[in-house]
């Protein structure tokens, strides 16, 4: 399965050891693994619990993981995605991309990030001393996602 | 016509509710349309969907745009800009 959404934490070396299992022609592996911080905009951040939309959540990544399979030549890809409450140094998020060499997989890996935070319905909602908020949406990962669209972005 | 309506995260909190069934004309025909309808309780509803507020929809989960037809037994789901990762 591509695309797992779950509450427990997950080991990424025994994951990615599974991704590139029994499959000789793979040289290499990325990855990406997304931390809870302690502070944020500021304030420092005690808890934060992840929601995200049943149904839709696993579609958006499926989606995002079949986009990124069609634009570079990797073999295997996993989106792990943590929801409900996480605490500070936890992780929140895997992505590995195996495929036969580096340039394909860390472009993919960063594009299905880069989409992953700006098309995936999860939200964030953190404990801070001031409260709870919900985290607020940056145009910096519109940003970041958006730069996919230029003719050069493929270019691995 | 019969649809299902979601509202998710924040605006969840804001609304004071997760969704709802609603029986609504079928001249509501667009996303942009059962917006305007739900404003039109005023309060709550017209502050959290006011045009210009950060908004995104969802048609039977998938993104949607104003245009995007709403059409019986669809679910339509409104949230915030979403913030995973």
């Amino acid at each position: 399965m591509a695309v797992r959404i779950q509450t427990e934490d997950f080991d990424a070396g025994a994951e990615m050891a599974a991704l590139r299992r029994g499959n000789p022609k793979i040289g290499a592996v990325a990855s990406f693994i997304g931390v809870c911080r302690d502070v944020n905009d500021g304030d420092i951040v005690t808890k934060m619990t992840l929601e995200h939309y049943p149904g839709m959540t696993e579609k958006a990544l499926e989606k995002i993981v079949a986009e990124a399979k069609a634009r570079w030549d990797v073999m295997e890809v996993l989106v792990v995605h943590r929801v409900g409450e996480l605490k500070p140094a936890d992780q929140i998020v895997l992505v590995a991309v195996a495929g036969a060499h580096r340039g394909e997989a860390f472009a993919a890996c960063e594009f299905i990030m880069d989409y992953l935070k700006t098309r995936a319905p999860f939200w964030k909602k953190e404990e801070t001393p001031q409260g709870a908020r919900w985290v607020e949406a940056r145009s910096s990962d519109d940003d970041a996602a958006e730069r996919w669209n230029s003719p050069k972005a493929d270019v691995a | 016509m019969k649809i299902k309506v979601l509202y998710l995260a924040s605006l969840r909190e804001r609304l004071g509710k997760a969704g709802e069934d609603l029986e609504i004309s079928p001249e509501t025909s667009t996303v942009a349309g059962l917006r305007t309808l739900l404003m039109a309780r005023g309060g709550a509803w017209q502050a959290a969907l006011a045009q210009g507020k950060a908004l995104r929809v969802a048609v039977n989960q998938e993104m949607a745009q104003p245009t995007t037809p709403v059409k019986p037994g669809d679910e339509i789901a409104f949230f915030p800009p979403v913030t995973g990762g």
